[in-house]
């Protein structure tokens, strides 16, 4: 090594900034205590955006699978609680088990959904949360469209549920955003990427596309699992036609591409805006989802890095880094102009045919 | 010199084409092989079939004498097969020294130091390290082409696939590239190398391969190979090329 390096993955800003959003989540959890019952209930509605839209992010923005068919697993997982709920597993148990059965279900899906490329996954993804809504409506206890109710949560008192709710949301919200962040900051996170790029030639530099897209795939069905664990404890009733309609994966879209999709923090900011758009334009009616979708199409297309992306391109922010920054030490600029002539250390011995299977 | 890489009796069809047609190539550790022929010979489909980004139709190819023929690109370059792409394949949403980093910690197995060590040498070696943080997007296409080396670098070769790199290089970018090369035989490093720039590849490679019409139709030392009048006839056009 002729030249010195370091590679950068932290600044002192996004030190302070992680650190500042850490504590954020902290304060939070002290939310219950200080805030009225509305702002309370709000705050959890967010949290349920926020998940969805990191996960749809994940999935799409750093892995490439652009899926219309996620309501498969927020509608899953709520189904999933009141299935457990019902076999007598204690309530808040039973919406964590059944975010975690979206991510089984996921991980069973992604051996024939993850075979099919681009647009066919979308529109699979999509057909697939179709067909699990209609066998979700055959079982008796849900009773078609009628849906059922998690009646187990009528045994809190509404401040307590309200409470013990708003924790679950937001546990679930810091959980499934560190999970993600932690991956993405890690070697799969890059290849991923890769991935999303060019999976051609992510294979011939050997990621195991298939491994790495089957774990995304199945976090982001954690994910949106949880969410709709979450969705089903404020709202304690479930409908099938509600749960798996299609509305929730234009949710996420929204947010990403609003926000800025291929950045960790962009969704997090769709998310908010999203939530405050529906806030003061949610009882508009139709006109309220006219605007969202324009509002989608007009990013689309004029500014189609999202408000973070711009961000990030115009002031270099990164609050959050997932990315390498490599700070160079005492380079000969005269030789950046072409090959230069020295050596690099022989193929390493310990990855040889030895460990074929 | 123990052989490294040996396929027998390769055929890739599509449908009623056979784009490679019964071939037979081997290659020994530390050896630098070219391959030559007219456009649409095959040579970059053998090319895939050697790194396995296209499975065979017919025939096996082995490594240190096991069999890979089932294994998939990822796997073979894991295993010390790396390759550049004739048309530029970069990340391009990543930055050339993350493109380089996937490249070492997937491929080449490395880890967190070793991996950065890796892709700054494949950088330097390349020319590329003012470009390191630059979005792979943003390259040129000479750029690219050298991004395509440093990432196929960065795996830790044993054997480096090489399809056309020096396509639109200037002389002495050439040169400098028969140096970049030749530096990697000293280190080890087999290559297998399509060029139609034959005044270069002669320089590194000590045996010529050329194809035509999905076939090898001549083989041997450089020298005689460009002399053969079937290589004239099916490639060349005149001995006065090289």
């Amino acid at each position: 090594m002729t030249e010195t390096y370091k590679v950068q993955r932290w600044t002192s800003r996004s030190i302070v900034s992680t650190a500042l959003i850490a504590a954020l989540q902290f304060a939070l959890l002290a939310a219950p205590f200080v805030f009225s019952a509305n702002v309370v209930d709000h705050l959890t509605t967010l949290f349920v955006y926020v998940v969805l839209a990191i996960t749809w992010n994940a999935l799409a923005g750093y892995g490439g699978l652009v899926s219309v068919g996620q309501q498969l697993f927020f509608g899953f997982g709520a189904y999933g609680a009141i299935r457990l709920s019902q076999a007598g597993v204690p309530v808040y148990a039973a919406l964590a088990l059944g975010g975690v059965g979206s991510a089984v279900l996921a991980l069973i899906v992604s051996s024939f959904m993850l075979k099919l490329r681009a647009g066919e996954f979308a529109i699979g993804m999509w057909v697939l949360a179709a067909l699990v809504q209609l066998l979700v409506s055959l079982d008796p206890i849900i009773q078609g469209a009628t849906g059922t109710s998690l009646l187990a949560l009528n045994s809190f008192a509404p401040a307590a549920r309200r409470a013990d709710t708003y924790w679950f949301g937001l546990v679930a919200m810091a959980g499934v955003a560190l999970l993600l962040f932690l991956l993405l900051r890690s070697r799969l996170g890059a290849a991923m990427q890769a991935i999303r790029d060019n999976e051609e030639a992510a294979r011939s530099v050997g990621v195991r596309v298939q491994l790495a897209k089957r774990i995304m795939f199945v976090l982001a069905a954690l994910g949106a699992g949880m969410a709709g664990a979450v969705w089903l404890a404020t709202s304690i009733s479930f409908q099938p036609n509600t749960y798996f309609g299609v509305q929730w994966t234009a949710y996420m879209i929204f947010m990403t591409l609003v926000g800025g999709i291929g950045t960790f923090e962009g969704p997090i900011l769709g998310a908010v805006l999203f939530f405050a758009v529906e806030a003061a334009f949610g009882a508009e009616g139709v006109w309220y989802l006219i605007g969202i979708g324009a509002a989608a199409v007009g990013f689309a297309l004029l500014l189609p890095q999202g408000i973070w992306g711009w961000m990030e391109r115009r002031y270099a922010l990164r609050l959050l880094p997932v990315g390498y920054v490599l700070k160079l030490q005492g380079v000969d600029a005269g030789r950046q102009h072409g090959f230069a002539r020295r050596s690099v250390p022989p193929p390493p011995a310990a990855m040889r045919i030895s460990e074929q299977s | 010199m123990s052989l490294l890489l040996e396929a027998n009796g390769l055929v890739k069809r599509y449908g009623a084409l056979a784009v490679v047609n019964g071939v037979d190539f081997r290659v020994a550790e530390n050896e630098a092989v070219g391959i030559v022929g007219p456009n649409g010979a095959g040579k970059t489909s053998l090319l895939n079939l050697l790194s396995g980004a296209v499975p065979v139709s017919e025939g096996r190819i082995a490594l240190r004498g096991a069999i890979i023929t089932g294994q998939d690109a990822a796997w073979r370059c894991r295993h010390g097969i790396g390759r550049s792409h004739q048309v530029p394949k970069p990340f391009g949403g990543m930055t050339v020294f993350e493109n380089l980093l996937v490249a070492a910690t997937q491929g080449g197995g490395f880890i967190q130091h070793e991996a950065y060590d890796r892709a700054v040498d494949s950088l330097e070696l390349c020319g590329m390290l003012s470009a390191a943080n630059r979005s792979a997007e943003t390259l040129g296409l000479l750029e690219r082409k050298r991004l395509e080396l440093a990432r196929a670098l960065a795996t830790g070769p044993e054997l480096l696939l090489l399809d056309e790199i020096g396509g639109g290089l200037t002389d002495g970018e050439a040169l400098d590239l028969v140096e970049v090369i030749l530096d990697l035989r000293r280190r080890g490093i087999a290559i297998v190398w399509i060029e139609h720039i034959v005044h270069i590849l002669v320089k590194v490679v000590t045996r010529l391969v050329c194809m035509d019409a999905g076939r090898i139709i001549a083989e041997g030392d450089p020298q005689s190979v460009l002399k053969d009048p079937v290589v004239i006839s099916a490639y060349l056009g005149s001995e006065e090329v090289v």
